[in-house]
């Protein structure tokens, strides 16, 4: 184009098909909620397999769901919701610019992701050494053998949902030490934030799957007991 | 950039509600409501969701574009949580002939 109608500086933060600054953040926020309708989605599967099973076999998911530790869950719920208000504090101190802010809770973020993921292991090693853990030599007292299949199902989709919420965690915990390493370098600005935010969308959004994880596993058969 | 700044005052207030939440769930389960345990669980983990939506995903201040992109990818959601459920629950209802 001959005549334009304003000058379009590339700068590091402003890439050149966009127009402006905010018109860039909102592509980017807009590709980011895409990527995380697909993970709803995949985990919307899961969801459903395990309420069509626990459907199928009441009795015995409610006796099998009832062998977690419903205090050890809540507590690690709590956990996941302060790393939830720790990772938008940073997100609102990167809007702010305040580079020494954003690294305190990125960090304070990471360390309450490890506290969740360390109570998580815990939990497993328990299963591991009821035998609870879908095998050969899986073991669930007080069923007859018959019935030792379906607790079996009961707790490969127990493991198959944190497992995999668990690995969202790792990739997440990743994630944050690339920001802290670039925080450091004082990389973001109230000006240019982008990453920040984004991964921020993806640490709520896996507080959110555990925040359906926790009640679906431990609490809804627990009045049964 | 007309970013939206929300206070420190306003996350801590979610959060908080966020923690009663959360406890509220755990002491209800304990109470026997019947089929409403379910009803009464998801529909506080479906309060939970929301709040982190709304205020620590900023979904409050987004543009039309991403809410709507978000509400159709839920509706893809209930599509296959619908018709499947629609499907395996209604599967006794009538019998089928020879069986």
């Amino acid at each position: 184009m001959a005549s334009e109608s304003h000058v379009h500086e590339e700068t590091v933060a402003l890439r050149e098909q966009f127009d402006t600054e905010a018109q860039q953040k909102d592509a980017s926020t807009l590709g980011m909620w895409i990527f995380l309708i697909t993970e709803v989605m995949f985990f919307g599967g899961i969801f459903l397999a395990y309420t069509v099973y626990r459907r199928a076999y009441p009795e015995i998911f409610a006796v099998a769901s009832t062998t977690l530790n419903v205090y050890i869950g809540a507590a690690n719920t709590v956990v996941l919701l302060c790393s939830s208000l720790t990772m938008v504090l940073a997100v609102r101190a990167a809007q702010l610019g305040k580079s020494k802010a954003i690294v305190l809770f990125l960090i304070l973020t990471l360390i309450l992701g490890g506290v969740f993921l360390g109570v998580k292991a815990y939990e497993w090693n328990e299963k591991y050494v009821e035998h609870h853990i879908p095998g050969p030599a899986f073991h669930m007292e007080g069923l007859s053998p018959d019935l030792q299949g379906h607790a079996q199902l009961f707790f490969s989709l127990y493991f198959a949902m944190t497992g995999l919420h668990a690995l969202h965690m790792v990739i997440g915990a990743g994630l944050l030490s690339y920001l802290i390493m670039m925080a450091r370098k004082g990389r973001y600005t109230a000006e240019y934030n982008t990453p920040v935010d984004l991964i921020g969308l993806y640490w709520h959004f896996v507080d959110i799957i555990w925040i359906f994880l926790f009640p679906l596993l431990y609490l809804i058969d627990r009045h049964l007991k | 950039m007309s970013e939206h700044v929300d206070s420190v005052k306003t996350y801590v207030l979610v959060f908080l509600g966020l923690i009663f939440l959360t406890v509220a769930t755990t002491a209800v389960a304990f109470v026997n409501l019947g089929p409403f345990s379910v009803v009464a669980a998801l529909g506080i983990a479906c309060c939970k969701a929301l709040l982190v939506a709304l205020f620590f995903m900023h979904v409050r201040h987004s543009t039309k574009l991403t809410r709507l992109v978000l509400l159709g990818g839920l509706m893809w959601l209930a599509i296959l949580l619908l018709l499947t459920l629609g499907d395996v629950m209604s599967r006794g209802w009538v019998g089928v002939p020879g069986r």
